[in-house]
């Protein structure tokens, strides 16, 4: 029988070498979603080495931004007064991310590694080039209402499930990264990338590099921000598209804007057609409209998925409208 | 080993209908459909027999299959019902030529989708194995028809097989008949020679349990333009597997619901490469009311009528429109009115409403659902103490099944419920009624009546010997008489005594069916919240008012009709079994992906009975387990189409769906 072993590192560098090596080694967060892949046996890890008690679990403020320690749980940075505060589409992307048993475990590195929810990657009787480069992309042609509308490929059409990640895209979030040959920073939009034909490649992290922190800037406009998540039912669903927006006004003129879209593609979609359209223009409802169609207009939806961009649309052009309107509380 | 599932049904043994599917399981090296089970791996720990069952290797060759309901309705054959059961058709006139001469029609095509059973507790079976004699324990709502079918397929007596259910777990139709899992458990405790356990995941129930057919229906309505109904026809396909199943009384709803001048009610069926299809919760009815309820809708809108009144101005009177059998209690006009006044009706909003980004509406629907009564044999013991007995093999789902029995023993002999002790869900005692149908209390409480007549006789006469005054308390005349108890049955479980037992609830059922028709019916009123910008649709009020006869406990039938209704919420909102039509295969098998209502879907339900006993069923009990679910996704969708203006036709109604 396959056993899997468990390691608790006493330091991040120690962390780092184990899974260096190791062959087979994963770093274990809060497990809410590595351990269902486990189960599925889609994942096939040799030695889980957990990082959940290493020194990386702290808040600090920095420059008016913020140090997010990766294994902070997602309840106490949802709960966090400065974040709530200053950076509110963070801590709403969190709670309609998952239900309080899932965010009391789940950790801000781990949220950010999740695998998609695609039904065909989930599924060990179908076709995936994400579970298993070269076999083909079931969901392509398949039932998928889930599926991407923006930068997938004929090798896969999966979705990032992540909120939160959609939230700091928004907030030009630093991704702090350990790994064998030493530390770097990449920026959280690049971390995740579009599928292209390594679909089986979710992001741009190394082998064994360790997420250790997140880092967030000083964004003022960011009071002024909002998260939208549009899903099949009330709770317990994933995205089919969410919205994140920070909106600064000056009378009646947008100054800076900033959205991101997650539920549309294999990473959270940075809207910069949009925000750039409205830079300098009019805060009016047509105008929102307009920039939510530009960047919309080059979606390629799938059969099942020609619904989204119209949401997608809406849905950017009503969380602009009320933000405008009611200011950042939910 | 085994022996290949009869699926050919004999009325004198409808055992016949346990059969979940006719796969010979394990038995071929043919795979019929996507999640057969191909081999079985018996181990001392889980952990074991799924590594190993990982290990297993098979090849497969392919072949053509046969897996989309919309591709092959062009296929479908024309369905009739038998002399006895659910009606699947029925024709009144000349429907359709009254319907070419109608002043205002609506005709309009419905789309339902396969859905698929989640009851909290998957099917788990432990079997073993003295000799020829075989014991299983799982929860089954069909002891009799279990032990039937297992004693088949392996070819032992009926009389060896013993299945121990005292508690089913959720069932809703899913654990009626026997699947995969049972027989399999069964066939390897055989092999093994040792207690063998297998316990179905959620994935396990999708794929080896079937669950309720999709449906295109069409509805199509004549009124006059005063709202007199001239026409209503109702056309109905299905799928069944090739492997089982069969079709569910989709149009059946359409021959009391309304009495149009003229009716055609016609059920065809397709056959595909899926699991067979089963009974789920108000099978056929549930499909059949969303369509035609949804139908009466858009004709009040098309009338300009209010759809209430159009429903209470075309109610039956006494007779059935086709059959013209009475009814033998029908306050379906009073629900509609209770409902009317507790919903605050009189201050429904103007259509197309909007609170701020929210569109509001609101919708009614009737709710229908035949009351069956099923044979039930029970044993009666009265001791000198006081205690009373009744054995019967039913089944407890949850629902409070043992609490109802127990009342009403305790009713009709005069006693107290703590001295009335209930045994059940086990085939070794008087062979029970399935829990299916709704029928489950009514029939033992026909059978219990019975019994405690026989007992009152049998006391009376002992009293008589005794020197008391018949009527004698019946623990003070055992006592005088000197006897420790007395037991009376009513009902023959084998041999010669069963046939004719089976013969006459058949001739029964056939009278009953002429004579009169009994039914639970009901009224939904609902208001739904819509967002605007996204088609995110919320239900936030319920109201039910419902006529299911005499209530024998306001809590537990309030609790099976507001479960009835969250059902039905999830059948409108969210649940659709997804299958890939190139493999056969269902792709959401679990809760995070197949959508039933979470809490936050569902709102505030108020469940208002009518309490007003049905004088031809026993103690005037009409079923309360499925006419909750019947109705409900008509209301949702007619208080759609109240806030948006647009008449949904397909489920489940998903935003896409709504802002189109």
């Amino acid at each position: 029988m396959s056993t899997i072993g468990y390691a608790v590192p006493a330091s991040v560098e120690e962390a780092v070498a184990t899974v260096a090596a190791t062959p087979g080694a994963v770093y274990l967060g809060g497990g809410t979603n590595l351990v269902d892949l486990v189960r599925e046996g889609i994942a096939t890890p040799s030695l889980l080495v957990d990082v959940t008690r290493l020194p990386m679990d702290r808040i600090e403020a920095a420059d008016g931004g913020l140090l997010i320690g990766a294994a902070v749980r997602n309840t106490d940075l949802a709960a966090n007064r400065v974040v709530r505060e200053r950076f509110p589409v963070l801590s709403q992307a969190i709670v309609m991310g998952a239900s309080g048993q899932i965010r009391n475990m789940a950790t801000v590195g781990g949220n950010l590694l999740q695998r998609t929810r695609c039904l065909y990657f989930y599924d060990d009787g179908a076709p995936c080039n994400k579970r298993e480069p070269g076999t083909g992309c079931g969901a392509a042609e398949g039932s998928n209402r889930m599926g991407a509308i923006l930068g997938a490929s004929e090798h896969c059409v999966a979705v990032h499930p992540s909120d939160l990640a959609v939230a700091l895209a928004v907030l030009d979030a630093q991704v702090e990264v350990l790994g064998p040959s030493g530390p770097r920073t990449v920026a959280l939009a690049d971390l995740h990338r579009l599928p292209g034909d390594t679909p089986h490649l979710d992001t741009t992290l190394a082998p064994g590099e360790l997420v250790t922190a997140v880092r967030i800037p000083s964004l003022p406009m960011a009071r002024r921000s909002r998260y939208r998540k549009v899903r099949d039912r009330a709770s317990y669903a994933f995205a089919l598209v969410s919205v994140a927006v920070a909106l600064d006004l000056d009378g009646g003129t947008v100054r800076g804007v900033r959205v991101a879209l997650g539920g549309v593609a294999h990473k959270p979609w940075r809207a910069t057609v949009l925000e750039q359209r409205l830079t300098g223009g009019p805060a009016g409802d047509a105008a929102f409209r307009s920039a939510a169609e530009a960047e919309l207009a080059g979606a390629t939806p799938g059969r099942d998925t020609a619904f989204k961009v119209g949401l997608a649309v809406r849905t950017v052009t009503a969380v602009l409208r009320q933000l405008r309107d009611e200011g950042g509380a939910a | 080993m085994l022996a290949r599932p009869a699926t050919r049904l004999n009325p004198m043994d409808l055992s016949s209908m346990g059969v979940g599917s006719s796969i010979p399981f394990l038995n071929t090296d043919e795979v019929l459909v996507d999640g057969q089970p191909v081999a079985v791996v018996v181990a001392e720990t889980i952990e074991a027999a799924e590594h190993a069952a990982g290990l297993v290797e098979a090849a497969y060759e392919t072949s053509e299959l046969s897996a989309d309901f919309g591709a092959a309705l062009g296929s479908a054959t024309p369905v009739k019902g038998m002399p006895v059961g659910p009606e699947l058709s029925g024709r009144r006139g000349d429907a359709r030529a009254a319907l070419a001469k109608a002043p205002v029609t609506v005709d309009l095509t419905f789309t339902t989708p396969q859905q698929n059973h989640n009851a909290i507790e998957p099917h788990t079976t432990t079997a073993w194995w003295e000799g020829n004699r075989l014991t299983v324990q799982e929860g089954t709502q069909n002891l009799d028809w279990s032990r039937k079918v297992l004693a088949r397929a392996f070819g032992v007596p009926a009389t060896d097989v013993r299945v121990v259910s005292p508690f089913v777990g959720g069932a809703f139709g899913g654990k009626s008949k026997v699947w995969a899992g049972t027989i399999i458990a069964c066939l390897a405790a055989r092999v093994v020679r040792r207690p063998v356990r297998l316990a179905l995941s959620r994935e396990g129930v999708y794929r080896t349990v079937g669950g309720r057919t999709p449906t295109r229906q069409r509805v199509a309505l004549g009124a006059t333009a005063d709202g007199h109904l001239t026409a209503l026809v109702h056309t109905s396909v299905s799928r069944r597997g090739r492997v089982g199943g069969g079709p569910e009384q989709i149009v059946a709803c359409s021959l009391d619901l309304y009495d149009a001048d003229t009716i055609l009610a016609e059920q065809s069926i397709v056959e595909l490469d899926l699991m067979s299809n089963t009974a789920m919760r108000a099978p056929g009815e549930t499909q059949g009311t969303y369509a035609v309820e949804s139908a009466v809708d858009e004709l009040a809108v098309a009338l300009d009528l209010d759809p209430v009144d159009l429903r209470l101005r075309n109610q039956p009177g006494e007779r059935r429109p086709v059959s013209r059998a009475r009814y033998s209690h029908r306050r379906l006009a009073e629900t509609l009115e209770r409902g009317r006044d507790l919903f605050g009706w009189a201050d429904r909003p103007a259509p197309g409403t909007r609170d701020g980004a929210t569109l509001v509406g609101w919708g009614v629907a009737a709710a229908i659902h035949p009351a069956w009564e099923f044979p039930a044999n029970v044993r009666l013991t009265a001791e000198v103490t006081g205690q009373v007995r009744l054995e019967c093999a039913f089944h407890e789902m949850g629902m409070g099944s043992a609490t109802a029995v127990t009342q009403v023993v305790a009713d009709l002999l005069g006693v107290d419920p703590a001295d009335v002790a209930i045994g059940y869900g086990e085939s070794q005692l008087p062979t029970g009624p399935g829990a299916g149908g709704s029928a489950q209390t009514a029939s033992i409480a026909g059978s219990v009546e019975k019994a405690c007549a026989r007992l009152r006789t049998r006391v009376d006469a002992l009293a008589a010997k005794a020197g008391r005054p018949a009527g004698s308390p019946v623990a003070d005349v055992l006592a005088a008489a000197g006897q420790p108890s007395l037991t009376v049955q009513v009902g023959a479980d084998d041999g010669p005594r069963a046939m004719v037992g089976q013969a006459r609830f058949l001739g029964k059922m056939l009278v009953d069916s002429r004579r009169w028709k009994r039914a639970a019916t009901g009224a939904h009123y609902c208001e739904v919240r819509i967002d605007a910008d996204t088609g995110e649709l919320r239900v936030t009020r319920w109201l039910g008012v419902f006529d299911i006869g005499r209530v024998v406990n306001p809590r537990l039938a309030s609790s099976q009709l507001r479960g009835g209704i969250v059902m039905g919420l999830g059948m409108a909102l969210g649940e659709e079994t997804i299958i890939d039509p190139r493999s056969g295969r269902i792709m959401n098998p679990s809760l995070a992906e197949y959508h039933v209502p979470v809490h936050a879907d569902v709102p505030r339900i108020d469940v208002v009975t009518l309490d007003d006993p049905d004088p031809t069923m026993p103690l005037g009990i009409v079923g309360a387990g499925e006419v909750g679910i019947t109705g409900v996704s008509a209301a949702v969708a007619n208080a759609v189409r109240h806030a948006t203006g647009r008449r949904l036709t397909e489920l489940p109604m998903t935003l896409d769906t709504i802002h189109g």
